[in-house]
């Protein structure tokens, strides 16, 4: 059975992980190498990196330093920022990516999408779209403009799957970093529209976000970019929460918390002492692979 | 006892660093070329994917590899293992924008997942597969394994005892397939964490018997 993707998006700012706030605030989190040696020890099903600035500063999301935070990272690894040309894409794909992630050229050179899908395969290609729901209606949000574009989001979904992408991120700008939990009316009016895997980003709290946003949508995945960096096993604590409800999740790491409760924030509450003790004469045989 | 050296053919499109990655934390040599003395040399050769069959096939037929990996491959029956459109290319032909010629190692076509199944075209994602062959691939797999699989056409083979694994999307589809020492899996093994790692290990460990 094919399993409901959680993927953390980490956006990248001058070289750093920083949280997004609505598109225009951001707050420093770390090394990209070091969070994500982490989520792919807490077991992640997959992670997206966009350089922010690389489109602004007119250059591309850098090869060496996909090489440099690829190599401990074994889920697929998507990368986004400043793509124009083919070559981006070769060059990227030979230094640790294994899909590419375009956002402006959906609205501006969707030939772009076209000729990396002939290369590279449909599958290759993650077309990210961003919308904001402003009185109630929806918009495709421009951000190197910062407007909303002339084009409706029912062109654009069509503009990007017609082009050849194989899946479609779409972040909801008006609930980013917000904590708010996802528009969950704005993915079910996305998948209506498509039949390719979409990926819903913006507003995720915590697990109980996640599990509103798969029981209400036909989404692929639930994205994440801020509350993963918040507390240790992050990623493994909140799958083993969605799978309370949800038998579409996977969970493989050694450790899965199944037997433990987690507070109101989505945090471990520490076991009785007696239990600790108890685990300290245990011993767990580590799988040699 | 020397390291075993990998080499990963690099063939123009294809995640060749994500492989080799995985492959050194595994701690093999791994190299990653076209050069044909650095293919012949190697103990194990990888055909990686992440490609569109047209491309990956017409770049193997006009840098030469096809020769090369015919001779070391068929005639002298060194290990390989195919990734996605890495295994499609070991096919008779694929019908990815029109109609492609393969290697035709394993007979059988490459065709398109089909839509009416109201399941998202393309399979993304983790999905547990059913190993048919267990060994070398799946000597170390737990039952119901998660892979990681990104593709919107799948292998066909003639003969079913060519399948080496089966995945439900619908229909069931292959996940793998074997030859003597010819394997292929349409999942991406570099990318499936642990799961993945046991896969490198046990084909490494278990297809030198065939060789």
């Amino acid at each position: 059975m094919l399993k409901k993707r959680i993927i953390a998006v980490l956006p990248v700012y001058n070289g750093i992980v920083v949280q997004s706030i609505g598109f225009h605030k951001y707050l420093p989190v770390g090394k990209a190498e070091i969070a994500i040696e982490f989520l792919n020890a807490w077991g992640i099903d997959e992670i997206v990196v966009a350089d922010i600035t690389a489109r602004k500063n007119q250059r591309v999301i850098q090869p060496g330093f996909i090489k440099q935070i690829s190599k401990k990272c074994l889920v697929p690894l998507t990368v986004g920022g400043g793509i124009t040309r083919l070559e981006d894409v070769h060059e990227l794909i030979h230094s640790g990516a294994d899909k590419v992630c375009v956002n402006n050229p959906v609205l501006t050179n969707p030939g772009l999408i076209s000729e990396i899908a002939r290369n590279y395969g449909d599958q290759c290609v993650v077309a990210s779209i961003d919308i904001i729901r402003e009185n109630n209606s929806l918009y495709v949000w421009d951000y190197t403009t910062k407007t909303r574009s002339t084009q409706s989001v029912a062109q654009v979904l069509q503009t990007a799957i017609q082009a050849g992408a194989g899946e479609l991120l779409i972040n909801s700008v008006h609930n980013d970093g917000k904590y708010t939990g996802y528009d969950t009316e704005l993915f079910t009016e996305v998948c209506n529209q498509v039949t390719v895997p979409v990926l819903a980003c913006g507003g995720a709290r915590n697990a109980e976000s996640m599990i509103q946003l798969l029981n209400a949508t036909e989404v692929s995945a639930a994205c994440a970019g801020n509350f993963f960096h918040f507390f240790e096993h992050s990623v493994t604590i909140t799958k083993k929460e969605i799978a309370k409800h949800s038998d579409a999740i996977r969970i493989e790491t050694a450790a899965n918390y199944k037997q433990n409760e987690v507070d109101a924030y989505g945090r471990l509450i520490k076991k009785d002492d007696a239990v600790l003790e108890h685990l300290l004469y245990l011993k767990i045989e580590k799988e040699i692979i | 006892m020397s390291r075993l050296t990998i080499c990963i053919v690099d063939y123009g499109v294809g995640n060749t660093h994500s492989v080799a990655n995985a492959l050194s934390f595994l701690d093999y040599k791994v190299k990653i070329s076209q050069h044909s003395d650095i293919v012949r040399s190697a103990d194990i050769l990888i055909l990686p994917g992440v490609g569109a069959f047209e491309v990956a096939i017409s770049n193997l037929k006009s840098s030469g590899l096809q020769e090369l990996l015919h001779e070391l491959v068929i005639e002298k029956q060194k290990p390989i293992l195919g990734i996605c459109v890495g295994m499609q290319m070991m096919a008779t032909y694929s019908e990815e924008n029109g109609h492609h010629s393969g290697l035709n190692w394993i007979p059988g076509a490459v065709v398109k997942l089909d839509e009416k199944f109201g399941f998202p075209v393309p399979h993304v994602g983790w999905n547990t597969i059913s190993p048919v062959i267990h060994e070398p691939l799946f000597t170390t797999a737990h039952n119901e394994s998660h892979f990681y699989f990104d593709h919107s056409f799948y292998f066909k083979p003639d003969a079913q005892h060519h399948v080496a694994a089966t995945v439900n999307y619908g229909p069931s589809i292959t996940a793998a397939v074997q030859h003597e020492n010819i394997c292929g899996v349409q999942f991406h093994p570099e990318k499936s964490q642990t799961n993945g790692l046991k896969l490198f290990r046990s084909f490494v460990n278990g297809i030198q018997q065939y060789a």
